[in-house]
Order: C-alpha cells, then structure tokens, then sequence
C-alpha cells in the first residue's frame, strides 16, 4: 500500500511511534471495527478511531439524535437533531476523515440481525457501546459465538467500566463476571440515573484504545481484568477476573447455543416511566 | 476475621455469608452485583449459603449500563 503524501502528514504523529510506524499504520488502514450503539461510549470510540485512520468503521443504531444526546455523544451535534444517528455520524467520520469507510445499518442489534451484521465485513473488533443489559448480553454471547473480540463497557453516574474479550478459552467473557442480566424490577429508574457526559468520553476512548492495541498487536488488553473509572474519586482499578467454567456461553457445559433477545424495558425521560 | 473487600482489609464477625458480607459493605443493591470469591465467581443464587472464611478475597463487581439512561 502506498501512502499519499497527505497521509503521512495525516498519520505523522502515529508513523513516529516506533511500535506503530508505517506498518502499523498500514495495519490500521486495512482493518475493520464495528461499533454497536453510537451513544455516550460509541461517539467518541468513533471519532477516535476514525482520527486513527480505522479504514472501515460499522455503525449500528436505529436510534435519531435527540436535543438530550448532545450533552455526551459528540459525534452529534445540534443541526443534527432528528437525523439518523447512523447518518449524523457517518457525515461527521466523513468530515473528519475521508480515509474511512463507514458502513451504516439503522436498526438495533437484536438475535436476528447481529451475526449478519458481524459477518457482513467480517470485522476485526467489536465495540459494545450500548445502553441496556440486554444488548449487552447479546453482544457478548454473538462474539463468543462467532469468535469475535469485543470491548465492553458501562457508565452510569460518575462511573465506568470496561474489560475486553478475546476469543480464546481462557479469557473470561460478560456472562463469565455477569451471569444473566439484573432481576426486572433492579433496573435503576431514568431518574435515579443519569451520567456525567464525559464519563463516555473517558471510557468509549478507553475502548478505541483496546481496539487499536488489538489491531496493532501492541501492549496488554484488558483481557482477563476489569478496569473500573470513579470519577469522583478520580480513581481507576484494575480487577483481575478469571474465566467461569460455569459460564452458560464460554463455560464447561454451555447452555446458551442460540442467541436470546431478553426484555428491554424502554425509558420515557420526560415521565421517568419504564415501560417494559 | 479478617477479609478483603475489592482490595481493601476488613475486620467482620466470623461466619458470614455473602449476603451478609453485602449489607454490612452497604451495598445499595444487591441484586445488581457480581461477587469473585478467591478469584472464582460465586452463583448469585448461592450468596445466601456461600460463607466466608479467614483472609478470604472478595471482588464486589457492579452492573453498568450504558450512555445514556443507566438500564
């Protein structure tokens, strides 16, 4: 592949690491990430990466941008309001960086269509930045069963988290820390919760970190460890978690061979209401 | 005894069990937590008869939800 010479000035800062150079540009360039949600963890996990110069980036989400997303999803922005999310953040890639090709599909991710839309460019990392355990269960169990790797991730409050899943038999997945999602009736209320915007900032960048190490090969993943972000007490920990033989979907005896859509209690804002 | 909750030394009466072990740490809401015992996960329907041991290391992990509402 030979580089123009706007790209090397594009990606200069990138071909003086000597763990990246022209290479491991190159590498980014030829690879592919899907990023599921394109919210709080997924907007900046997208601009970074397509600063990065990833040369396919997937986004999913049936969602349209609201007047409330713009206090963290950055890849919105006021004009915006209304749109497509998929296509409100395609156009900001594009503008950013015309090296990327961004796929869109506008629909949530569900048992049907997640593992179709893994294989349609068979990517190479998988970025979880949804807003809901049953998404998050999905994610997970489509990448163990497609032998993907994914970064997950939540914030809520001042708060964050985030591990990573490499498909080999000793990493632990989602389900290994989390068997089933929390009990109905657990889930916070809209009222109760809310997030501080740059919580998705600092942790969706900490997922575009994951993604490009993986691609480059570079340093250690947070496979096997949860690394936790407190905010307020401007604190991370890294929490080794060891691989569940119990897990339904990685485990000895999995259960889970089929993908399930569990119940996704939607939230009114305005009422603060679930409405299951 | 002495045990460790997420990396920090406690002292608590002999002979609790991870439920226990959860109202005494105040946790808000436990039904909204994983629990790593020794490095091995603990069922969440066995923290009722799970008891804790001397030096026993406990990792108290909390679900999180995503951007925006925290489901």
């Amino acid at each position: 592949m030979d580089f123009s010479e706007e790209q090397i000035e594009r990606y200069s800062r990138h071909i003086l690491l000597s763990e990246v150079g022209v290479e491991g540009q190159e590498k980014l360039l030829n690879s592919k990430v899907l990023i599921i949600g394109t919210g709080g963890l997924g907007a900046p996990a997208a601009m970074y990466l397509a600063a990065a110069g990833i040369g396919t980036i997937g986004l999913v989400d049936g969602d349209v941008v609201d007047l409330s997303n713009l206090q963290r999803q950055i890849i919105h922005q006021t004009k915006d309001v209304g749109k497509l999310k998929v296509l409100s953040g395609k156009a900001t890639i594009n503008e950013l960086n015309p090296d990327v090709n961004v796929i869109t599909y506008n629909e949530f991710a569900t048992s049907e269509n997640i593992l179709n839309i893994i294989k349609d460019q068979d990517y190479d990392f998988i970025i979880d930045g949804t807003d809901n355990f049953a998404a998050k269960f999905l994610i997970n169990d489509a990448c163990v069963l497609a032998k993907k790797p994914f970064s997950h991730a939540g914030i809520i409050r001042f708060q964050g988290q985030l591990t990573t899943y490499i498909p080999d038999n000793n990493t632990p997945c989602y389900r290994c820390i989390f068997q089933t999602p929390p009990p109905e009736g657990m889930v916070p209320t809209c009222r109760e919760a809310g997030v501080l915007g740059v919580m998705g900032g600092v942790v969706g960048t900490l997922q575009a970190t994951e993604a490009i190490k993986y691609i480059l090969g570079l340093g250690q993943t947070l496979a096997g460890y949860l690394l936790t972000y407190d905010g307020l007490k401007m604190e991370f920990k890294k929490i080794k978690i060891n691989h569940n033989k119990k897990c339904g979907v990685c485990g000895d005896h999995p259960t889970i061979t089929a993908l399930i859509d569990y119940a996704n209690p939607s939230c009114d804002l305005k009422t603060g209401k679930l409405n299951g | 005894m002495k045990i460790k909750v997420n990396g920090e030394a406690k002292n608590i009466k002999d002979d609790v069990t991870v439920t226990e072990m959860l109202k005494i740490e105040e946790v808000e809401m436990p039904d909204m937590v994983s629990v790593q015992l020794n490095g091995e996960f603990v069922d969440r329907d066995e923290f009722t008869k799970t008891i804790l041991k001397e030096n026993d290391e406990i990792e108290v992990l909390y679900f999180m939800g995503g951007g925006s509402l925290g489901l």
